[in-house]
């Protein structure tokens, strides 16, 4: 996770950069063809660093490539959580320690004022912590990524269905990986480098 | 790696003759059992029949009007997962209707219930003498009808039109029940709110609260969730819909719970804050009779038990998809949904602290034999699963992202 990816900047305007090998890309025709190459690919032959690229939302890709649930919501809970103690422990400290003053004859603190603005705190952390979050596990922003330099990687906004095999992958191995692709009904499959 | 199997096994979706009858024989004998200890309790003691009776009306009539809110949401919002078990949903709202029935009693118990029904009460009563054009028996029993009639309107509407839908297929009866949907669920709620008023705010004629109706319907909401899941596990257990009920619909089910917990404190306290911070004795009143003796034991387990163990229960993915565990809730759930409304009705007759009495236990009983009887002869009646809709395929491979 990178606030501004430098790296990324560098490579794309630096045409001298040393090119290293990245992974494999290859594009489907359609969701059907990518579930079943997906599934194949790392329930058959084991391969764990997988991608998929699709125009629209596809059911079932997560569990067909082998994509962990996302950690997000563990990490809403927390900052939610913090939001309520933010709450309870701003009004409470303003309100009952620092200056205490008797408003309308209602107590320095009680839960049943607070409540509003404990509801709305952790709304709110809950809501920043799921776009950011979401933000940061996704990696972005960013301006570059090597799949981008897949010759049809526009087409995965349009009809295109890609599926990525990184070169982290254990099993990889660039012609093999490819051949693969090709043989599990891929219409295409590039080698990408970074 | 049943991602992608569109193609289950289809289920049979006729409820077979054998089950019907074992359980129609069961809810029989549960509705007479309970209902002639109730009818004893009249004998025994007048005023808690009436009072346990109308919580045990109110509690069983709001599961019903919980459906029909569930049908008109899905209709406005073009659900589809929910067609699998929309058919039990219609059901339970076409019973509304025989609420009428299970009315008498409330209507017969006028004087015993409410205060503001006795004229010589409202003699000495500016305030009552102010609200008489509204609370007098006449209109209060013209405005039942008149409830009722909405409630019947809009659930047999909506039910006549699936049921046609299952033998000819024509989508014209779905969006039939869309374009009413919208209207429906306006209507519905106004009967609703204004039922609530009538029926359980009256009980305490001075007091008023423009949120009450949506509350108590809340809680009917919730109740009415729990019931679809309790229903659908039911003949899971029977062996019936366990390819068309998944743990995908159980899943949204326990979603529609959760929010429906929320949505039920955020109203519910809403109207307590607001008269804490406003002060003033006409509207605190209310509050300050659940807050005398046991009452307010009871007023914190409420807090307890119908928001916070089920907010932090159901919030997980996994309780939810867990079938013992939304078993669980569910009924804890229902019996939350039974203690708010205990709580609602109570106060006036017991004052001094919770006194729970075994009328408090038949009578529920007996009003949710009642619907229940009315509801499994209607659920013979046609295909169990609306089998003409064009979504049903859609709601069959329902999966969550």
């Amino acid at each position: 996770m990178a606030i501004l990816d430098t790296q990324g900047l560098k490579e794309m305007f630096d045409p001298n950069a040393p090119k290293q090998l990245w992974g494999v890309v290859a594009e489907f025709e359609d969701e059907e063809a990518l579930l079943k190459a997906g599934e194949a690919i790392h329930h058959k032959h084991g391969y764990t660093k997988l991608d998929a690229m699709t125009p629209f939302p596809v059911h079932g890709i997560e569990a067909a490539i082998g994509i962990p649930r996302s950690i997000l919501g563990y990490i809403v809970i927390c900052i939610g959580l913090t939001g309520t103690m933010t709450a309870i422990l701003l009004q409470w400290w303003t309100g009952a320690v620092d200056y205490p003053l008797v408003i309308a004859g209602k107590p320095y603190f009680a839960f049943e004022f607070a409540m509003p603005i404990i509801f709305e705190l952790s709304v709110l952390f809950s809501a920043f912590a799921c776009v950011f979050g979401m933000f940061a596990l996704n990696g972005l922003p960013r301006f570059f990524h090597p799949t981008m330099h897949f010759s049809k990687f526009g087409r995965a906004t349009d009809d295109g269905f890609l599926l990525v095999v990184e070169k982290s992958d254990p099993k990889f191995s660039a012609v093999e990986t490819r051949q693969l692709l090709l043989s599990l009904g891929a219409t295409s499959a590039e080698v990408v480098e970074k | 790696m049943a991602a992608h199997s569109h193609h289950a096994e289809l289920d049979n979706f006729n409820l077979d003759a054998g089950l019907w009858a074992r359980v129609r024989n069961i809810i029989l004998f549960v509705f007479l059992l309970s209902a002639v200890a109730t009818g004893a309790g009249f004998f025994i003691d007048q005023k808690q029949f009436f009072h346990s009776y109308l919580a045990g009306f109110m509690w069983g009539t709001r599961i019903l009007l919980g459906a029909l809110f569930f049908l008109l949401a899905g209709y406005l919002a073009g659900a589809a997962w929910n067609v699998t078990v929309r058919r039990f949903a219609e059901t339970l709202a076409a019973t509304l209707p025989y609420g009428i029935i299970l009315f008498i009693p409330v209507a017969l118990g006028i004087h015993d219930l409410y205060h503001w029904s006795h004229p010589e009460a409202v003699a000495h009563d500016a305030i009552l003498q102010g609200k008489a054009v509204w609370l007098n028996p006449q209109f209060f029993m013209i405005r039942a009808v008149i409830y009722f009639a909405i409630w019947t309107f809009f659930a047999w509407g909506v039910y006549r039109n699936s049921t046609a839908m299952d033998k000819d297929k024509n989508i014209q009866h779905m969006h039939s029940n869309s374009r009413y949907a919208a209207p429906g669920m306006l209507l519905v709620f106004l009967a609703t709110s204004f039922a609530a008023f009538d029926w359980l705010m009256s009980l305490d004629p001075h007091w008023f609260s423009t949120m009450y109706g949506i509350y108590i319907y809340a809680g009917g909401g919730l109740a009415s969730m729990c019931t679809l899941v309790l229903i659908s596990l039911g003949f899971r257990r029977a062996g019936v819909l366990k390819n068309s009920i998944t743990l995908e619909h159980y899943h949204d089910l326990g979603k529609w719970m959760f929010a429906i917990t929320v949505f039920w404190t955020y109203v519910s306290f809403s109207q307590y804050m607001l008269y804490w911070y406003a002060n003033i004795p006409e509207e605190t009143i209310w509050f300050k009779h659940r807050f005398i003796g046991s009452w307010l034991s009871v007023s914190k387990f409420i807090v307890f038990g119908h928001f916070l163990f089920p907010l932090f229960f159901l919030i997980t993915r996994k309780t939810k998809r867990n079938l013992n565990t939304l078993a669980f809730m569910a009924v804890w759930l229902l019996l939350m949904d039974y203690l708010d409304i205990h709580w609602n009705v109570m106060p006036t007759l017991h004052p001094t602290g919770f006194a729970p009495h075994w009328m408090d236990i038949t009578a529920p009983i007996a009003i949710a034999s009642f619907y229940g009887f009315f509801f499994w002869n209607r659920l013979k009646q046609h295909a169990i699963v609306p089998v003409g809709d064009v979504r049903l395929y859609q709601a069959l491979a329902h999966h969550q992202v």
